[in-house]
């Protein structure tokens, strides 16, 4: 039962100019212990899709195969193919700078670097080797907009980034991510370190951000996986079990596993 | 009452007493030693008043109150005083029993001349001779006019004898090495004709130098000293003179400043027991900031390469074993491999290649400061590693993983987040290696210090930095003035002070590198919720 893969005819017609993330029967290894099995997923452009499922499913394993984060893991391999844009990111032409640059990431814990809240957000740029000061400074504040936190820190951009609250400390990382005008995001749990109101701040944020990016969000929250994603997909024990419009995932699963997850029965 | 004890056992209150005990007694161990060779080496800088000691059979003494043994069964009670006039005694401190005393008197009128040979002279002025006159001398003064004159007949003789002469030397030396190689007939027959010139300019200068030496010693101060016999006295010598029990609070504070002036700012004076420790100081500050501009750059580079690039396999571990137990190889070792690798083996191909011509007088294949600070920097190379290791493994993984989400390289990573991450890490390091540096001696023994250098590493001569040379070093100055010396008596108080000079540049520099980590801190800025 377990095996029978269920795919909305929505997710598969949509294999046109519009798909932006395909993922191809692939395979995740840490070593000898496998922790991904035969994944099929595409995502389209200005989507988002919510990851969901049990703790130790692979959720992550799986966002950071879309930037090969993993590549930084001892041991570590992958069979099938991650396709971004058309291209195979595990093939030996792709660069994985160039890919990471249009891939902009989110951490489960806000991750700032102890630099000034303005270097936190231009750092992408610079690292890219942008040195047009006006540049530098409207993509600094533009980010901050998009962030939602440029009204907060508009007088305090030289200031250390660490004396930021939690919340704060997110959205200046998405602030920093989204810098570098990525095509993609990914998000790991961006809001489970976080209080209600800054959750719901990061949430409209994510909303707002779907209009000019992709965006892959993992979440532990299945109202939040309910009210910001247009697709969702359900993974178990490494395995994908279900994906769909949220909507149909949440109201009418296919597979009694999705079912006894979304009510709460396990998990 | 049982319960009593157990919970306060149980919260550790003896503990934390006998914890604060063993601090308080370390921190009084430094402040101790600290203050004890602050004490021995000051007091001599303070004019200490000199006795007049009439003895039984009529004879006085003049003298500088120093010790005092008291009576044993078989001895009896001594003073000891330094007596001075080393050059008419013989020796500068003598023993008189308690008993041979007839009374002790503190005679206004007395003078100490400090000299630049033989040390203290202990007397009474009598009469000024020039070479038109011979007036006496009132109230111990030597008239300005007299001394100022010396002093600038003083500073020509060096002028010539330093600067003009030693420069001859040089071209007469180079142009010796020039012949040497192989050249045209016309560039040999130049420099044969240069060299005839240089050595008619010799010649000028030597008579004009025995001029003003002759004009230089003319000027002299007739001295009565304690038994009697009158002596001359060259005025060039004097590096001052004063009469001792004739000062007030303000006087001898003034003598003790233009002392302790001159021990830190000239050149030492009679085998190092008496003058200053410029050259030493020099030599210590510049060999500590040579090494540390060599040990930082190769221990961070090698702890990079170690934490972020090597793989973790038996090698790599092993290397790191290596590199810590290099840190406990005695310094005495390094010294030697110093001497054989640098020097001889560095040094000698560097003037196998560049310096031919001076063979065999050796240029860079003799100990010099370079090769002392280099010796230095290998062992304290581990030091700077191990602290670097330890700070790149405590860059947050976090950190780097949002580096290289936002597309940089592992190098640009390591730029940008974890070397300005680890900063005060390697500061620590660099402390650490700052304090192990300054204070070692025994390596730089035989890689490059001496007990006189005739110039200091860095001059006015281009090319301005002369690694190749020698230097002098605090800490070998105080084994050599306090164990080598043949007045080591009377050399004492200048051990003391060096020790704590050296002491005190050991702390400054850590000072300054502990506000340098403070900063690097602050940068980093701590985190809050
Ligand atoms: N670095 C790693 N090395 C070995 N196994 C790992 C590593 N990271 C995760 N795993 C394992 O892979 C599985 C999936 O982990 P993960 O993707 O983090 O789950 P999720 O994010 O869904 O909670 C888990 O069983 C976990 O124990
Ligand atoms: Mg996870």
């Amino acid at each position: 039962m377990v095996n029978e893969r269920i795919t909305d005819s929505t997710t598969k017609n949509a294999t046109n100019d519009n798909e932006v993330i395909s993922i191809q029967n692939f395979n995740f290894f840490y070593g000898p212990t496998q922790a991904l099995f035969n994944i099929d997923l595409s995502v389209n452009q200005h989507t988002v899709m919510a990851l969901i499922g049990p703790s130790g499913c692979g959720k992550s394993t799986l966002l950071r195969s879309i930037n090969r984060m993993n590549d930084l893991i001892d041991g570590a391999y992958v069979q099938g193919k991650v396709m971004v844009n058309g291209i195979d990111i595990y093939d030996k032409s792709c660069d994985v700078i160039e890919l990471r640059r249009n891939i902009g990431m989110v951490f489960q814990k806000s991750n700032p670097f102890p630099k000034s809240i303005f270097e936190n957000v231009c750092y992408g740029l610079r690292i890219a080797g942008i040195t047009d000061k006006e540049f530098i400074e409207q993509s600094v504040e533009q980010s901050l907009r998009d962030a939602g936190l440029w009204d907060e820190v508009k007088d305090r951009l030289r200031e250390n980034a660490m004396g930021l609250s939690g919340g704060q400390q997110q959205r200046l990382c998405i602030a920093r991510a989204l810098c570098v005008k990525p095509q993609i995001l990914l998000m790991d749990e961006p809001c489970s370190a976080l209080d209600p109101i800054a959750t719901t701040k990061i949430e409209e944020l994510i909303f707002n951000l779907k209009k000019s990016y992709t965006i892959i969000i993992v979440t532990h929250n299945m109202q939040q996986a309910a009210r910001v994603s247009d697709f969702t997909s359900f993974f178990w024990l490494g395995k994908l079990i279900e994906v769909g419009k949220t909507e149909k995932i949440f109201t009418n699963p296919s597979i009694k596993i999705t079912e006894d997850y979304i009510s709460g029965r396990f998990g | 009452m049982i319960q009593n004890l157990k919970s306060y056992l149980r919260y550790g209150s003896p503990f934390i007493w006998l914890s604060g005990a063993f601090l308080s007694i370390a921190l009084m161990m430094i402040a101790g030693l600290i203050l004890f060779i602050s004490k021995e080496g000051l007091r001599a800088f303070w004019p200490s008043p000199i006795a007049q000691v009439e003895l039984n059979d009529g004879s006085k003494v003049l003298g500088i109150l120093t010790d005092y043994e008291s009576a044993t069964a078989n001895d009896t009670a001594k003073y000891q005083f330094r007596v001075g006039n080393r050059d008419l005694n013989g020796l500068d401190f003598r023993w008189i029993e308690a008993t041979s005393i007839k009374s002790i008197l503190y005679p206004k009128d007395i003078v100490l001349v400090e000299r630049e040979e033989y040390g203290y002279l202990i007397g009474r002025f009598e009469s000024l001779v020039t070479r038109d006159l011979q007036e006496p001398i009132v109230n111990n003064r030597i008239p300005h006019s007299v001394i100022s004159k010396t002093e600038q007949l003083r500073s020509q003789i060096n002028e010539i004898r330093k600067t003009k002469i030693g420069k001859i030397n040089q071209k007469v030396e180079a142009n010796r090495l020039t012949l040497k190689s192989k050249i045209d007939e016309t560039t040999r027959r130049h420099i044969t004709e240069e060299n005839l010139l240089l050595e008619s300019e010799y010649r000028v200068l030597s008579t004009q130098l025995d001029q003003l030496e002759t004009s230089a010693n003319q000027a002299s101060v007739q001295v009565r000293i304690d038994d009697g016999r009158a002596m001359d006295l060259k005025i060039r010598y004097i590096v001052r003179y004063f009469e001792p029990n004739n000062l007030n609070l303000w006087g001898k504070s003034l003598i003790f400043f233009s002392r302790i002036n001159e021990f830190l700012s000239s050149q030492p004076r009679e085998s190092n027991t008496e003058g200053g420790v410029f050259p030493a100081i020099f030599g210590t500050v510049l060999m500590v900031l040579i090494m540390s501009i060599l040990v930082v750059p190769l221990g961070v580079i090698a702890a990079i390469y170690l934490k972020e690039y090597a793989r973790n396999n038996l090698l790599t571990r092993s290397i790191r074993i290596a590199v810590n137990n290099l840190a406990g190889v005695p310094s005495i070792v390094f010294g030697v491999f110093g001497l054989g690798f640098f020097v001889y083996g560095i040094g000698g191909s560097i003037d196998q290649l560049f310096y031919s011509n001076a063979l065999p007088a050796p240029t860079f294949g003799t100990g010099g400061i370079l090769w002392a600070s280099l010796t230095l920097a290998l062992l304290t190379i581990p030091v700077v590693i191990v602290a670097t290791e330890e700070s790149i493994a405590a860059i947050p993984r976090s950190q780097r993983e949002a580096s290289l989400a936002l597309g940089s390289t592992k190098w640009q990573t390591i730029t940008h987040i974890v070397l300005p991450g680890s900063a005060p890490g390697i500061l620590t390091g660099f402390i650490l290696a700052m304090a192990r540096g300054a204070g070692e001696v025994a390596p730089l023994m035989i890689t490059g210090v001496v007990k006189l250098a005739p110039s200091l590493p860095i001059d006015s001569t281009w090319p301005f930095f002369h690694l190749d040379r020698k230097f002098m070093h605090l800490g070998f100055h105080i084994f050599d003035v306090g164990f080598q010396s043949p007045n080591s008596e009377a050399a004492k108080p200048m051990v003391f002070m060096t020790a704590l000079l050296l002491v005190l540049i050991v702390i400054s520099l850590n000072l300054a590198a502990l506000i340098l980590r403070k900063r690097a801190r602050k940068n980093l800025g701590g985190s809050t919720f």
